[in-house]
């Protein structure tokens, strides 16, 4: 809010008790100003970002040094903070590495997955007609498939890597971002400013341009923030079995998978991983709840 | 609304002062306008029916009037409206916009027919983008025409201030944030950023309140000279449209019953419709208490309209010839006064027909 509203305060005359003009994003802005939970998991989110993002210059230990001496052990032996993996790995360093690929695996297909989905959306809805049947059935047929099943055959398909996880992550979300933007566009298109637009002599492009993608962009960006999580979870249910990471790379998810050997002796290590996933797609659920919530209010 | 300072008219508004087919020539001529919504059914998809939404319609607009258009609810005035500005199209029928026939060899095109003919919708709210400052939306058309950003932003801040609103408080502030007169406003306001030469208002002051109705009424009679303007005016307000209007059209299951200069139509209604129309006007005086409806049930079907007449389901003098003729619109009272009923044409053969 601050900047915009202020400097249109100053610029209205002083004789007008009118409050301050704030724009739509300014008022989303202020509104979460005031919600703390959805800044607390922020500033979580945040947090776990840039841990990733500075992980070679945190890790203590290079991730994929093994030892066969030090193998399961305990947190809190030697210099191993949070101990070591059933290759004697350091467990904090491969966190912090894993966290790499898993946002990645987290936020990458949601945002190709918004770019394709949301244009067939808004193109079918705003064409209507053939086009949108052709486009909506279409997506409906990938629809029909499990998330998880689709998933598991796509990447199976394509072979395991990181690279073709994220793509069938991607083929997976774009039908349901696809239906959001649709079914936006066909609600904003047969309200009156579009044919007012269109009674102006706007062009197909400029009045989707100008019209559509700002009263669709909000319900879009809310429901993809809401599958970062689920996105997460996906990917690392794909480096789970085998199908997503490849060892020795680190991904929470793959971490989980091989720790799962050393469940009895070593239960708490086993949990770590899994603790990160469960941490990482919280926040961002309950991130993109308080979203939905702030950009749900008009006045 | 405040009253407007001297500064605020710094750079003189843009008038259309166009005139090429001279003040002989209507502004609009429309002709046998016709648009039937087909009913599809079945899995085929296949046609079954059509609602006749606008059946065959034919009349002028003079240069500088304006003409009210009246009728029940559902009787095509929006459809009418929406045809003309070409955001519906047609399924035959030609409109001629001063001398040049629209979207034809030798005609204007549609791009310059909606620079020249604008409109305001109905729903104040819903006409304006809920996520752009309401300058953003004045300034829309002119941008699309070719104007450059700030000019188009200078411009549509005198047109808010024209309208009475202050441009440097409402400018910047969104849909939301306006009152439904306000926004109203702003709906005229861009409506003249192409600086048209006629405007079309369906509905235009049918969602305000009495008081505030009346403002805008008077800033429209206001912009009329100013501007330059040709209304036409859509309302279901019998009132309002005595008001404002010049030339009276009443419509009814989409077709014309009846046509002509406000006070004739007022004082001297020919048919049938047009009287029970007038007469379910509320009446200021007790004396004048209405008991009864003076005209009973609803409009049929416009997807199977009765034969010959299309009032005759409802009229009191419905005879035998009003079910087998279709009456045309012919001259009743010189030759600016036309009706569409048997009891006006002394050789249609209806009993009470008279010259």
């Amino acid at each position: 809010m601050s900047v915009a509203s202020l400097s249109d305060f100053t610029a209205a005359p002083a004789k007008d008790k009118l409050p301050p003009v704030r724009g739509y994003w300014a008022s989303v802005g202020n509104r979460l100003r005031y919600d703390y939970l959805t800044l607390f998991f922020l500033s979580v989110i945040a947090i776990i970002v840039l841990l990733a993002i500075f992980a070679p210059f945190i890790a203590p230990f290079d991730p994929t040094k093994s030892s066969m001496a030090y193998r399961l052990k305990a947190p809190g032996f030697r210099n191993f903070i949070l101990g070591t993996d059933e290759l004697g790995r350091d467990m904090l360093s491969r966190l912090l590495w894993g966290g790499r690929t898993s946002l990645l695996m987290g936020i990458v297909p949601v945002c190709l997955a918004t770019l394709i989905g949301g244009a067939l959306g808004v193109t079918a809805g705003f064409i209507g007609g053939r086009t949108n049947t052709l486009i909506m059935r279409t997506m409906d047929v990938i629809f029909a498939f499990p998330s998880v099943l689709l998933a598991v055959a796509i990447s199976g398909t394509l072979g395991g890597g990181a690279k073709n996880g994220m793509l069938a992550l991607t083929l997976v979300f774009i039908p349901s971002i696809c239906r959001v933007a649709e079914s936006a566009t066909t609600q904003v298109r047969a309200l009156d400013f579009v044919e007012a637009a269109r009674a102006s002599g706007g062009s197909t492009v400029s009045i989707i341009r100008t019209h559509i993608l700002g009263n669709v962009l909000g319900p879009v960006f809310i429901f993809a923030s809401s599958l970062i999580s689920v996105s997460i979870l996906l990917g690392s249910g794909l480096s789970f079995l085998g199908l997503g990471v490849e060892p020795p790379t680190p991904d929470w998810g793959l971490m989980l998978s091989t720790l799962r050997a050393g469940i009895y002796t070593q239960p708490l290590l086993c949990a770590l991983p899994g603790a990160a996933i469960f941490i990482t797609s919280l926040s961002f659920n309950l991130v993109s709840d308080g979203l939905r919530q702030a950009m749900d209010v008009k006045s | 609304m405040k009253p407007m300072a001297e500064t605020d008219f710094a750079n003189p508004l843009p008038i259309n002062t166009e005139d090429p087919g001279g003040r002989q020539q209507p502004m609009l001529l429309v002709q046998s306008l016709q648009k039937h919504f087909p009913i599809k059914s079945g899995i085929l998809q296949r046609q079954t029916g059509a609602v006749r939404a606008v059946d065959d319609i034919s009349f002028s607009v003079l240069k500088g009037e304006t003409l009210g258009i009246v009728g029940e609810s559902g009787c095509g005035k929006s459809t009418l409206a929406r045809l003309l500005m070409h955001l519906i199209i047609a399924d035959s029928g030609t409109l001629v916009f001063d001398g040049d026939p629209v979207s034809e060899m030798r005609g204007i095109s549609l791009r310059d027919l909606r620079k020249n003919m604008q409109m305001v919708f109905q729903d104040s709210y819903f006409s304006l983008n809920p996520r752009l400052p309401v300058r953003n939306s004045i300034a829309y058309g002119p941008i699309v025409h070719g104007m450059g950003k700030i000019e188009a932003q200078r411009l549509a801040n005198d047109l808010l201030n024209r309208v009475g609103l202050n441009s440097e408080i409402f400018g910047a502030r969104y849909p939301h944030e306006l009152s439904g007169a306000q926004k109203q406003r702003v709906n005229i306001a861009r409506a003249l950023a192409l600086t048209p030469r006629v405007l079309i208002l369906d509905e235009a002051v049918s969602a305000l309140d009495k008081s505030v109705e009346a403002q805008v009424l008077n800033l429209l009679n206001e912009l009329k000279r100013d501007f330059n303007l040709t209304y036409l005016f859509i309302s279901h307000d019998l009132n309002v449209v005595q008001y404002i209007s010049d030339r009276v059209l009443v419509m009814y299951l989409g077709q014309i019953v009846e046509i002509g200069p406000v006070e004739e139509i007022y004082n001297k209604p020919r048919h049938p419709y047009t009287r029970a129309l007038l007469h379910s006007r509320l009446s200021m005086n007790p004396a004048d208490r209405v008991n009864e409806p003076p005209i009973g049930g609803d409009p049929p079907n416009p997807i199977n309209p009765p034969s010959g007449c299309r009032f005759r389901t409802r009229c009191v003098f419905a005879e035998g010839v009003c079910e087998s003729m279709q009456p045309k619109l012919d001259n009743v009272a010189g030759d600016r006064h036309l009706a569409a009923c048997h009891m006006t044409n002394p050789s249609s053969g209806h009993s009470k027909a008279t010259s």
